[in-house]
């Protein structure tokens, strides 16, 4: 009988991370009890990010992550921040990875838990091969304790029977209907009471009920956890579980609090992508969420873990970051107005250029799905030229061959900058707004809005990867549409701060 | 085998309206102050015009759709009038329709009309508009600045010029519009720049700073014509007669075919070529008297002298520099002060920029009058460098 258990883990953090002095120092005088807290930085998304791009770039990760060439059957989206109650969020994620019409898609939502909850459901059913994608931007209020602890990020696992990189051996759930917290469906955020009540009638009792018993059937002491997974807003509050259930503190995984934040019901697969990174074969992991009860799964690494030691794998042409490059290479901003407003949280008069109606052609985005979500194009089978979009006759000046295009997929492609902008006078949330003429590495030619890029980062040459994001807000009919956006390739970069100017000197770029 | 347009069309009256943020006009004073100054060059009756084109790109704040508001605004009597659209070449396709029927002798007498109202937007810049149903879901929601600054960049990475150094040429054509400009009246910026102004300028898009971008304002500009044996019988001396009229469209290579550099515009090349040869120009640097030319922003004056083979590739940077294209140079290029000084109203320029071109022919452009031209050329690119449609007409006077 084959093994069950993960097959492959990815995560995502959004570049943009505020360190949370900037925070202290804009609320700090209305909210000064959040002092202790005032170090390292936490990740947001920008405005052209939400959970369905963040779990899709997870998602990507994964995929590019998994040793084996296998395919979902089920696509699981956990998250209590999709950004849609009732337009499949999974959906869109599946349309974006391009994955095949018959996989069965699916939302899991309503607790932080949510995410291990989908993968304990999916050890049920062990012949269903489960990608498993999770994120989440908790909406924050202005000098609440969450806007300084939390932080938006994505991790997915490809769950199934094979040669797991960490075989299942265990799970173990309870419920209580313990409101520590929580989000009405009318209401914007969270309603959160006092944290010693959180975590001496929650957290510390409930995880005894749901690990005590796991461990012994699985015959395993406490003493033989390597990776204790406890996610939890306030890492403080991990060592208190740890010692409810005597596991070591030093077993205690990283709570990601100084480079990224509590990420809700993405965090515990956030946290075990970054113990899968490290972990070594034999290692036990141990993995809990808490929301109205416990989950708590049971991992032991395999030898086949060894095998990807070296995640900064290169696929298909495009590259992946490791959860461990991507929180070394943010961006730290120090202007709370500009955190404020990639969430929308600062009303700003964004001129008149901003009330520009994007109603959406429904009909138009159906019908051309793969090519917007999937970034689909054509290849022509006359003369190779890849192109997009895909056309009836095909773009080469020397080709023109009529209906020769298939299918090719632009998605995990680079591509070069030929021309570029920095555009002050457009519209953007993030001005100014970037965009270029992109040549694909293989062929192919894009006229293509850029994001993740500092004002003075791009020239001419510089190599893009492509990446999932919002395009366009709809603010009267609250939709969003979303398309890809080239992002710079940051190759050995490390963390830098905002600020940086395009200097009068700089040339056309290095092409 | 087509012998084209050359010698087959006569211009015997022109008309411009002032130029500039009209916000006391409607396109129809606008309208009625180029037609009544043309009607009155050409001297004939209004009765006489036998059909009309209309350009308007932006309907929907300007005069709505269709050519009925020519119809009604003139009082034609009830004569085909047709409206045209083609982006920025829009006022050019007016003379274009118009020229084709009378050299087809559909009529006799046609009259062109290109007018746009654009200050009524309540924002600086031109209005925004869809690029269509599925282009809006995935192309970058740009400006056009900020899609012609593009050149800028890829110009320079092309020929390894420095920033700095191409910013001095790009501030240089401004500078130059700006000292014709000033002599223009109906110009809506009649202010001369200096150097330092036009390099210390806001950013709008990289590389273009305020300056180096064309005013928007409102205007409308109009062309009567006929067959050169009919102007015979109209003019009492030389008129002005039309050499060349081509269009060039892109066909979807600049957006998504690698055979692009980005740093050139591929239709003004195809459209200067077949130019030339209808007109009958084998070499235009010598031949070419003056040039009215797309200065939507300053790179792309640019790098349109190369397309239009006027310099040579890479080169003409150096040639604005050394005042080639100034007023005094050997081929003077927006004598009148061009977009930068008139603004573009879209439908409008292409006529307004003819009209120039008809007056130095006519050697009646006042302070402005450069000494015997004996061609001139008019030069639009619609839309943005990646995606466009390209307007080349060449004009001289009767032989």
């Amino acid at each position: 009988m084959a093994d069950f258990g993960i097959l492959g883990f990815g995560a995502y953090l959004p570049q943009k991370r505020i360190s949370r002095k900037s925070i202290f120092d804009a609320i700090g005088w209305i909210n000064a009890s959040l002092k202790p807290f005032a170090k390292g930085a936490r990740a947001y998304a920008n405005w052209d990010e939400d959970p369905i791009t963040m779990g899709v770039a997870a998602a990507q990760a994964c995929l590019a992550h998994a040793p084996q060439e296998v395919e979902a059957q089920t696509l699981c989206f956990a998250s209590t921040t999709a950004p849609f109650l009732d337009r499949q969020n999974a959906g869109i994620i599946a349309a974006a990875l391009d994955l095949p019409k018959q996989t069965h898609c699916y939302d899991f939502s309503g607790s932080q838990r949510a995410a291990l909850s989908a993968l304990i459901v999916a050890s049920q059913n062990p012949k269903t091969r489960l990608l498993l994608t999770a994120a989440e931007q908790t909406p924050i209020r202005a000098a609440s304790t969450m806007e300084i602890l939390c932080g938006d990020a994505a991790a997915a696992l490809l769950i199934g029977e094979g040669k797991p990189l960490a075989k299942l051996h265990g799970t173990k759930t309870i419920y209580a209907d313990f409101v520590d917290h929580y989000r009405t469906a009318n209401a914007k955020t969270d309603y959160v009471l006092e944290e010693r009540w959180y975590r001496d009638e929650g957290l510390v009792k409930f995880a005894p009920q749901a690990i005590l018993p796991l461990l012994e059937e699985a015959g395993i002491e406490a003493a033989q956890i390597a990776h204790f997974i406890a996610p939890v807003a306030n890492p403080a509050l991990a060592r208190h579980i740890a010692a409810a259930v005597n596991i070591k503190p030093t077993a205690l995984a990283d709570s990601l609090f100084d480079t990224c934040g509590y990420a809700g019901a993405a965090h515990a697969l956030l946290m075990l992508v970054q113990v899968l990174e490290k972990a070594k074969a034999g290692d036990w992991i141990l993995a809990t969420a808490f929301g109205q009860g416990c989950e708590a799964i049971l991992l032991q690494a395999t030898d086949a873990i060894t095998d990807i030691a070296k995640h900064k794998t290169e696929k298909q042409g495009a590259i992946t970051h490791t959860l461990q490059d991507q929180l070394a290479q943010g961006i730290i901003e120090n202007n709370y107005t500009k955190f404020l407003a990639a969430s929308g949280r600062l009303d700003i008069d964004w001129g008149m250029r901003a009330e520009r109606d994007n109603r959406t052609a429904q009909s138009v985005a159906y019908a051309k799905s793969r090519a917007l979500y999937g970034f689909i194009g054509g290849i022509c089978s006359a003369c190779q030229t890849p192109q997009f979009p895909k056309s009836h006759y095909c773009v080469n000046p020397e080709c023109g061959a009529l209906d020769t295009q298939t299918d090719y997929s632009f998605a995990r492609r680079l591509a070069r900058v030929k021309s570029f902008t920095e555009d002050w006078l457009a519209f953007t949330r993030d001005p100014p707004l970037i965009y270029g003429n992109l040549s694909f590495e293989g062929g192919g030619n894009i006229f293509m809005e850029m994001t993740g890029c500092e004002t003075g980062e791009i020239a001419i040459g510089d190599l893009v990867a492509m990446q999932f994001r919002i395009k366009d807000i709809d603010t009267v009919r609250d939709f969003k549409r979303y398309f890809w956006k080239a992002v710079p390739v940051r190759i050995g970069k490390v963390e830098k701060e905002t600020g940086k100017e395009r200097t009068k000197s700089k040339g056309g770029g290095h092409g | 085998m087509a012998d084209g347009i050359c010698n087959k069309v006569a211009i015997i009256g022109m008309g411009c309206s002032k130029f500039g943020e009209r916000w006391d006009a409607r396109p129809e004073d606008l309208i009625i102050e180029a037609f009544e100054e043309a009607l009155q060059d050409a001297a004939i009756d209004k009765k006489q015009i036998e059909a009309a084109w209309f350009g308007v790109f932006y309907d929907e704040q300007n005069t709505g759709k269709s050519a009925y508001p020519l119809s009604q605004y003139l009082r034609l009597p009830n004569i085909p009038v047709t409206r045209v659209e083609n982006l920025c070449a829009t006022g050019t396709e007016a003379l274009r329709g118009a020229a084709y029927a009378v050299a087809a002798g559909a009529c006799d007498i046609a009259l062109a009309m290109g007018c746009e109202k654009l200050k009524d937007t309540g924002f600086g810049g031109l209005p925004e508009r869809t690029k269509g149903t599925f282009e809006d879901l995935y192309q970058p929601s740009f400006t056009p600045p900020g899609a012609f600054a593009q050149l800028g960049a890829a110009y320079a990475a092309k020929h390894a010029i420095a920033m700095d150094d191409l910013k001095r040429a790009m501030a240089h054509v401004s500078w130059k519009s700006h000292q014709n400009g000033a002599l223009n009246e109906k110009a809506h910026l009649q202010k001369k720049l200096s150097m330092e102004q036009i390099l210390e300028a806001p950013m709008v898009a990289y590389p273009l700073g305020v300056f180096d971008c064309c005013g928007v304002s409102d205007g409308a500009a109009c062309a009567i014509v006929t067959r050169p044996e009919i102007a015979k019988t109209l003019c009492d001396g030389p008129f002005v007669t039309i050499k060349s009229m081509q269009l060039a469209l892109s066909n979807g290579t600049e957006m998504g075919h690698q055979s692009w550099d980005g740093a050139s515009t591929i239709t003004t090349r195809k459209a200067a070529q077949r130019a030339y040869k209808e007109a009958g120009i084998s070499d235009p640097k010598a031949e070419i008297s003056l040039t009215e030319v797309h200065d939507c922003f300053s790179i792309t004056e640019l790098v349109l002298m190369e397309d239009l083979f006027l310099s040579a590739e890479g080169m003409a940077y150096k040639d604005i520099l050394d005042g080639r294209y100034d007023a005094d140079g050997s081929m003077p290029c927006q004598i009148d002060g061009g977009l930068k000084c008139f603004g573009h109203p879209i439908g409008a320029s292409g006529l307004r920029m003819t009209y120039e071109v008809y007056l130095q022919l006519l050697g009646r452009a006042g302070a402005r009058q450069l000494q015997s031209p004996t061609l001139g050329m008019t030069h639009n690119l619609g839309g943005i460098p990646n995606r466009n449609v390209a307007a080349i007409s060449i004009f001289g006077l009767n032989e």
